[in-house]
């Protein structure tokens, strides 16, 4: 079995969140390296969106099955904490599946000070910008939940983190 | 028993003992995977490190209390995750620390005494009122940010890690709890009644969180020195108190020296919670 590290990086870029299914590992950046060790272990190499997020366990199985499935036995997977993830890694195309899933990509770099005056969320139903800041925490630690003054809804924002 | 029996046999026993959060035995990701790579710490560093675990760990068992109780569901929700992310701090210190000794954050975690933990008072006071936890929040999270942001840059490579990733999430902490102290403080008479005396209960722990101690000797460049924090510490405090319409408080201090061992009442009720499942089903695992 002889691949390259582009083939075993879309083997591992299949993956999901489990806590956003319409986002892939790659596309949330969290996915930082994939390499063939010369005995044929397949080193994966992952960093965690907050420190205890739970899907890191699940990712971990889901990474095994997929290389397994695939037909890798060995399979290392490594967390890595530097560099640390900022919502930065997260790629347009991340963005964009996010924004059609309805939860509100980040935008902007984050609230400075202690007073709100981050800038303006859309709502990803109705793309208004007229929305407000419910609470800072909301589903999971990367999200937090605002709502739509103009159609109403509540939706989810994937929170910046720089 | 021969040497090479009790070894296996002491050897078994560590690895049931370590299953406890794994969620599928043998294969789940687990916070010692961190540390795989790195090399064990000194002796002397892991002290320092199981400081840092033990505060977070105590206060997260002490946030995660608030799930189901808080005032409403987005505190539920706030607090819980706020306990998650200082968890998440807790397995990263300890698994690094027990590298040392050969122990995994669960031996640390639920295998030692009272005496053991070398966390401080301030963390185990218990969480009163919704103003007490926020006042604690505010205490706690103001020095864990200026104390995380220094340790960055820690010539420890793993120690330097964890903190420049906890330092971000702990800034929505330290953001929440000022936010929140300021909305009581200037809130109805009974929320300032309150928040006065939360800070009239807990003030007298803050003189420990700033003690130098034997622990952070022999640490240049990879330590922070509790002492340099203060003078940032108690301008930001001050500063969120006068914008609340509250004041520093007068209160002496408490002799506490939890870094020594040395604990409040609090923290044996405190451990007995956190620690009976682990040890009356020793390896247990979901």
């Amino acid at each position: 079995m002889i691949a390259g590290t582009t083939e075993l990086f879309a083997i591992a870029a299949k993956v999901n969140d489990p806590e956003i299914p319409v986002l892939s590992i790659a596309d949330l950046g969290i996915l930082r390296e994939v390499n063939l060790d010369d005995d044929g272990t397949v080193q994966v190499l992952i960093t965690p969106t907050y420190s205890g997020c739970p899907a890191m366990d699940v990712i971990s199985e889901d990474l095994y099955q997929a290389f397994t499935q695939a037909g890798y036995e060995k399979v290392d997977i490594k967390l890595v904490l530097t560099p640390a993830w900022s919502t930065d890694w997260m790629s347009d195309e991340g963005k964009k599946k996010l924004e059609e899933y309805g939860i509100a990509a980040p935008t902007g770099r984050g609230h400075a000070g202690r007073i709100t005056l981050g800038m303006s969320v859309k709502c990803p139903r109705c793309h208004s910008l007229n929305t407000r800041e419910l609470a800072r925490f909301a589903s999971t630690s990367c999200k937090a939940l605002y709502t739509c003054k103009d159609c109403l809804e509540p939706f989810d924002y994937f929170k910046v983190l720089s | 028993m021969k040497h090479e029996e009790l070894d296996a046999a002491l050897d078994s026993f560590g690895d049931a003992l370590a299953s406890a959060t794994r969620v599928t035995p043998g294969n789940a990701l687990r916070p010692e995977d961190i540390a795989v790579d790195g090399v064990a710490p000194s002796e002397e560093v892991a002290r320092y490190a199981l400081t840092l675990g033990d505060d977070a760990l105590i206060l997260a068992q002490r946030l995660a209390h608030w799930i189901s109780r808080a005032p409403e569901l987005e505190e539920d929700v706030a607090l819980g995750n706020i306990a998650l992310d200082i968890l998440g701090h807790a397995r990263s210190f300890l698994t690094y620390a027990g590298l040392a000794w050969d122990k995994t954050e669960d031996d640390l975690a639920y295998w030692r005494e009272e005496e053991e933990f070398t966390s401080l008072w301030i963390v185990e006071q218990p969480n009163g009122h919704f103003g007490v936890t926020i006042i604690r929040q505010l205490i706690v999270s103001v020095f864990q940010h200026l104390l995380y942001r220094q340790l960055a840059s820690s010539q420890d490579e793993t120690l330097a890690a964890i903190a420049a990733k906890a330092v971000k999430e702990v800034d929505y902490h330290r953001d929440h709890a000022i936010q929140w102290t300021i909305r009581l403080g200037q809130g109805t008479e009974e929320s300032a009644e309150k928040m006065r005396h939360a800070l009239e209960i807990l003030w007298p722990y803050v003189d420990e969180m700033f003690r130098d101690e034997a622990v952070h000797q022999n640490l240049d460049s990879i330590a922070v020195r509790p002492s340099t924090l203060r003078a940032a510490w108690q301008e930001e405090i001050s500063a969120v108190l006068a914008q609340a319409g509250l004041q520093v408080p007068a209160t002496g201090q408490a002799m506490a020296f939890g870094r020594r061992g040395e604990h409040s009442e609090h923290l044996g009720y405190l451990l007995a919670e956190m620690q009976v499942l682990a040890r009356k089903h020793p390896g247990a695992s979901w």
